[in-house]
């Protein structure tokens, strides 16, 4: 059998996972690794320039193919600064393996330079955790990192590697694992037969139901069967923040998003159904708004991969543990063997009630005819310059809203953005990810003034590795969400939240070797959009200046039910 | 309400810190914590007691199910069910509070394990609340308490193995 040093071992382990990018930065305890790395060419390693991105970038790969990201960082500063990408992969559910360095283990609890219980700080933001003690089972221990994390719900695993354990001095037998053994650990699969039978009995009766699908469906690959049977039943379908793209969003049946800043189609529809089938969904608490005035009618049906999920807000009528997909082929399959259709009369008169709800407020809002843009204009701009078919990635907060609500994603995996952690800071290294995956394919990080800046030191990864991401920067000069709320439940007092002294964002671009673009005024916006888009190979920032004014709505009104909203400054259910 | 959940888990560095920090995390309480390794020596038992209505307690032992090293487990208040905690104390007598200690020991079936001229040291087994009862009864000056925490097994056939 073929020898080789802990170092070899972790960069072959990768090659043998078929490994494409590692996403990673340098440092002393990783130095034998990034050694191995230089010595071959099978496993491409992204330089970023900060841990964070590193982690985003991961991810965001992760979120556009559906395969784990790899992030290598080096113990303390390194690995903490890993932390806040490792807590939003978690908190949405993404695969993804981190191998952190460690200090060489004798003097592992001694307060060496640049150490960290790196396990330790990630104990609540992994889905489970790895520190190597033997060079001879780090094989192992990366083979069943991956699984872990791939499989289920899938979750950040972490691989903790003292710098004594990859020494090139100690050379031992290498053999990848083909299986995994984990007594512990056998994610369900397969969904009860019974309790798909009974859900699906139950759809047929309902005569307002919806269908509320989440993340899950992304993540899980359920889109496909999702499509079949959303038509089939002829019911109207919402998805969250995490969801959308699962359903294509331009078509009859899908009614927007639900929840805080959902549309006031989706939210008046989930109030007052008298069946939800939530699929790889949670109940999160900007969908559901008070939980106790939830839905009073509805019978809750709760597909999710992860039991702990089911009844955790909302308690579920008839809980279906499983896979997404297979949960929705059976269920199709169930639809057939039943034989009976929904209750054709009932469904067109629930129709007609939410055309209703989408006729008097669907989603829209004013335009200032002082030549000021709406920053929802520019989502739209960017929606018409890409057709429609660009992976997006956002930052956090008003804009993220608007892209959300204003950009019609209709397939899954297009629409990236940090939705359980809220991470700024989130949306170039994300989209770094996906270029990268993507080559040929439009990518758009929508983002603003101030999330921008979390990562801003990315735009030379750009460059070095040709990234041509457009940003679309819609910038109001203020933190705009926390503005929002600061106007109206703080008394119009900003504490904090406006942001002075910003670069010169055109500049900026420039002189990290980009192309930058200002547009001040509504009628240059088509036009720099097109711009932007026409430079195919170049990084392009557009740097669009906004009313700092507008607000995001709908928005739910605060311990209220799903159908109590504010639907403009001055207008509420 | 009072349960207690009984876990087979890996007996690896780092999964007792993970079952502990999932109660703090996710803001559970525990009252109780034993753990050991078991007669498979890559099996270690651990035994908590902790409070919740029905929800809390799906919600924890859903959690804890999906901790990797968790092997298995079982709320044992769920169903007819044995449990024991050991009591060492001590207990400051002189005089005629000897005799009187020595006799409460007993009726609470004690063992009087250590003696010094003016110390019983006492070991108890028993419930929680037996063992509360003890202390409570004692009418001399308690030194030190020093409890197990509560064990566990289920009644009859059924039994948490792998």
């Amino acid at each position: 059998m073929e020898k080789l040093s802990g170092a070899e071992m972790v960069v072959r382990a990768l090659q043998d996972e078929g490994v494409e990018f590692l996403f990673g930065y340098p440092g002393g305890a990783v130095l034998h690794i990034y050694d191995a790395i230089f010595q071959q060419e099978k496993v491409q390693h992204i330089l970023v320039r900060h841990e964070q991105a590193a982690t985003h970038a991961a991810d965001g790969y992760a979120r556009s193919t559906g395969k784990p990201g790899v992030v290598l960082v080096t113990s303390g500063p390194g690995a903490t600064n890993a932390v806040t990408g490792i807590a939003t992969a978690y908190m949405d559910s993404i695969p993804m393996v981190v191998l952190s360095g460690q200090v060489r283990s004798d003097w592992i609890g001694d307060d060496a330079f640049q150490e960290t219980d790196m396990v330790g700080i990630c104990r609540p933001i992994v889905k489970h955790s790895f520190a190597v003690r033997d060079t001879a089972e780090i094989p192992e221990i990366i083979k069943k990192a991956f699984y872990i994390a791939t499989t289920g719900r899938p979750g950040p695993v972490l691989i903790d590697i003292p710098k004594d354990k990859t020494s090139p001095m100690v050379k031992l037998p290498y053999e990848y694992p083909s299986k995994v053994k984990l007594r512990s650990y056998s994610p369900v699969s397969r969904g009860h037969s019974g309790q798909i039978r009974k859900a699906v009995e139950e759809l047929l009766k309902a005569k307002r139901p919806i269908i509320y699908a989440g993340g899950g469906v992304v993540q899980g690959n359920g889109s496909e069967s999702l499509v079949k049977l959303v038509r089939k039943l002829n019911f109207p379908v919402t998805n969250t923040l995490m969801g959308l793209g699962s359903y294509p969003a331009t078509d009859r049946q899908h009614i927007g998003m639900l929840g805080m800043h959902g549309s006031y189609e989706a939210n008046m529809t989930m109030h007052n159904a008298d069946l939800i089938l939530a699929v790889g969904a949670r109940f999160d608490d900007r969908v559901t708004n008070d939980t106790k005035k939830f839905a009073p009618g509805a019978t809750i049906v709760h597909i999710d991969v992860d039991p702990a999920v089911i009844s955790k807000n909302i308690r579920a009528d008839i809980p279906i543990v499983g896979r997404v997909e297979h949960v929705l082929q059976d269920m199709l399959a169930a639809v057939d063997e039943i034989g009976s259709k929904p209750d054709e009369k009932a469904l067109a008169r629930w129709w007609d009630e939410i055309d209703g709800w989408r006729k008097v407020h669907g989603m829209r809002y004013e335009t200032n005819d002082n030549g000021l843009l709406k920053p929802q204009q520019v989502v739209e701009s960017l929606y018409r310059a890409t057709a429609g078919k660009a992976y997006v990635t956002s930052d956090v907060g008003q804009h993220q809203m608007f892209a959300a609500q204003y950009y019609k994603f209709d397939a899954p995996r297009q629409w990236i953005n940090s939705g359980g952690l809220g991470t700024m800071g989130f949306g170039l290294p994300s989209a770094m990810g996906v270029q990268l995956a993507f080559p040929d394919a439009m990518v758009a990080c929508v983002t603003g003034e101030a999330s921008i800046q979390m990562n801003i030191q990315e735009l030379s990864t750009c460059l070095q590795y040709h990234l041509p991401i457009k940003i679309i920067n819609i910038n109001n000069q203020s933190l705009g969400m926390v503005r929002q709320w600061q106007d109206m439940q703080y008394g119009g007092r900003h504490s904090q939240s406006y942001m002075d002294s910003l670069p010169d964002f055109v500049k900026l671009a420039e002189s990290y070797g980009h192309v930058g673009i200002k547009v001040e005024k509504a009628e240059d916006l088509d036009a720099a959009m097109d711009k932007a888009f026409s430079l195919k190979d170049r990084l392009v920032f557009v740097d669009v200046l906004v009313d700092p004014t507008e607000h995001v709505y709908p928005m739910h009104i605060a311990d209220g039910a799903m159908r109590d909203m504010w639907l403009s400054k001055t207008e509420r259910t | 309400m009072r349960r207690i959940i009984s876990i087979l888990m890996e007996n690896e560095p780092g999964a007792l810190s993970r079952v502990v920090g999932l109660f703090s995390q996710r803001g559970y309480n525990i009252e109780t914590l034993t753990v050991a390794p078991t007669e498979d020596v890559t099996l270690s038992r651990l035994t908590l007691t902790t409070f919740g209505d029905d929800k809390k307690i799906e919600q924890i032992t859903k959690n804890l199910n999906k901790l990797i090293e968790v092997v298995k487990l079982v709320d044992l208040t769920e169903g007819p069910h044995i449990e024991r905690e050991l009591l060492l104390v001590k207990i400051k007598a002189t005089g005629a509070q000897r005799a009187e200690v020595k006799r409460t020991v007993d009726i609470f079936r004690g063992q009087i394990v250590d003696v010094t001229s003016s110390i019983y040291t006492v070991q108890l087994t028993g419930t929680a609340d037996k063992l509360d009862a003890f202390i409570g009864a004692v009418e001399a000056q308690v030194m030190e308490v020093v409890r197990s925490g509560v064990s566990g097994v289920a009644r009859g056939e059924k039994v948490l193995s792998i």
